[in-house]
């Protein structure tokens, strides 16, 4: 069973994800910031994280940029899953190395695409 | 069509014959259970509070913008961007390097029969362009067709929503093809230039003409009667020649329903049409004059 690494500062968002990948065959675990998650994925790597943009003590783009350099097993595919809509912002995820990038509000069709695009599912 | 005062569901049975009338569909259990909800919207522009008394409306008023109205809104137009990733990969990797081969005056004609919003057709397109080195060159038409006029409206404007996007879409595609345009997205012109949009019925064909290399009837048929099925097949095969390919959704088959189809030799999930097998007395009549 592939795992996907939730990574998000709000208990509901990860709790609905929780339930939707769950549902769709995948384990579950959680971290509620980036260094959370850096330090999970030195562990044992996931096969997928899915990353908020906004989080205290380090963001979804500094985790992604200190994921570069950290002991790694494999590197996960990269879901970004934010707020921030704007091309901006999707451009900037896809150039610091973000495999797909899902905007807030989601919902299980959502994530099923993206899981699938990046091979996951 | 029967009575609405006859039945408390008389709204719900003529508004199943007006769809079957108008379209040739016909409404599943689950999709009659949700008619009420798929008629919200109409219920409330025309200021009535339940399904009875709009088909009550209907009936006085004879109203086609009512009809049409009510048409628009039980048609199911959900889609979403390369829909079964599967058949987009076959489709590039195997059916048009093969067109490819094969057509040598480089002209490509795809039909996208019954689709719905657009996003068939618009996967397509980028498919295209993503490959544009390869296809330079060739003439390439892409037509679509449905018979809902929101849905075709919806498509020939290009405009999707964020949760339409995100269905099927990649990041990397929805960077290079769209633009943003408030909290909606915007299809580039040079997808929106490669496809017609056509209102069209499939039981009174206006839009197709002449024969197209590849034709997609997606999630069309398992809304129609066995009789109506071989009818649309048998469009589908007007509209074909020997070596078009004919793509059906998963759970559609052209088994017992089609003559002129068959399972396609080389590309499997996808049909191509049955080879011409000459009657050898035929050939000495024939031949004979």
């Amino acid at each position: 069973m592939k795992n996907c690494l939730v990574v998000d500062d709000s208990k509901v968002i990860r709790k609905v994800a929780r339930h939707i990948l769950e549902s769709l065959d995948l384990s579950v675990t959680e971290a509620v910031d980036g260094q959370d998650a850096l330090i999970q994925c030195e562990a044992a790597a996931p096969d997928v994280v899915l990353l908020d943009w906004n989080m205290p003590v380090m963001s979804g783009m500094e985790f992604l940029r200190a994921l570069e350099t950290a002991k790694v097993t494999a590197r996960p595919k990269i879901i970004f899953c934010t707020t921030e809509n704007g091309i901006s912002h999707i451009k900037a995820a896809v150039d610091a190395g973000a495999d797909e990038y899902v905007m807030k509000p989601f919902d299980r069709e959502t994530l099923e695409s993206k899981l699938s695009i990046v091979g996951v599912i | 069509m029967p009575s609405y005062e006859s039945s408390p569901q008389g709204g719900a049975r003529i508004f199943s014959a007006l769809l079957a009338s108008r379209t040739g569909q016909i409404l599943s259990e689950s999709r009659a259970w949700r008619m009420e909800t798929a008629l919200k919207p109409v219920m409330r522009a025309y200021g009535v509070s339940g399904i009875d008394e709009l088909a009550a409306k209907l009936l006085a008023n004879r109203d086609s913008g009512l009809e049409d109205a009510v048409i628009n809104a039980l048609l199911n137009n959900e889609s979403s961007f390369f829909r079964d990733l599967q058949i987009f990969d076959m489709l590039n990797r195997q059916i048009l390097p093969s067109i490819y081969a094969n057509r040598k005056d480089r002209v490509l004609r795809i039909w996208s029969a019954g689709c719905s919003t657009g996003q068939e057709a618009y996967s397509l397109a980028i498919q295209f362009r993503n490959d544009m080195a390869r296809w330079r060159g060739w003439h390439i038409e892409i037509l679509a067709t449905d018979i809902s006029t929101a849905a075709i409206d919806q498509a020939r404007s290009g405009i999707f929503t964020q949760m339409d996007v995100q269905r099927g879409l990649s990041v990397g595609d929805l960077i290079k093809w769209f633009e943003p345009v408030g909290d909606d997205w915007h299809a580039s012109p040079e997808l929106r230039r490669m496809i017609e949009f056509r209102t069209d019925n499939l039981f009174e064909p206006r839009a197709p003409s002449g024969e197209y290399d590849l034709l997609l009837c997606r999630n069309v048929l398992l809304y129609f009667t066995p009789e109506r099925r071989q009818d649309v097949l048998r469009l589908l095969a007007r509209h074909s020649h020997q070596q078009s390919v004919l793509l059906l959704g998963a759970g559609e088959t052209v088994i017992g329903h089609s003559e002129d189809f068959t399972p396609h030799p080389e590309f499997r999930g996808s049909y191509g049409r049955r080879p011409v097998v000459t009657d050898p007395a035929e050939e000495t009549v024939r031949r004979a004059g």
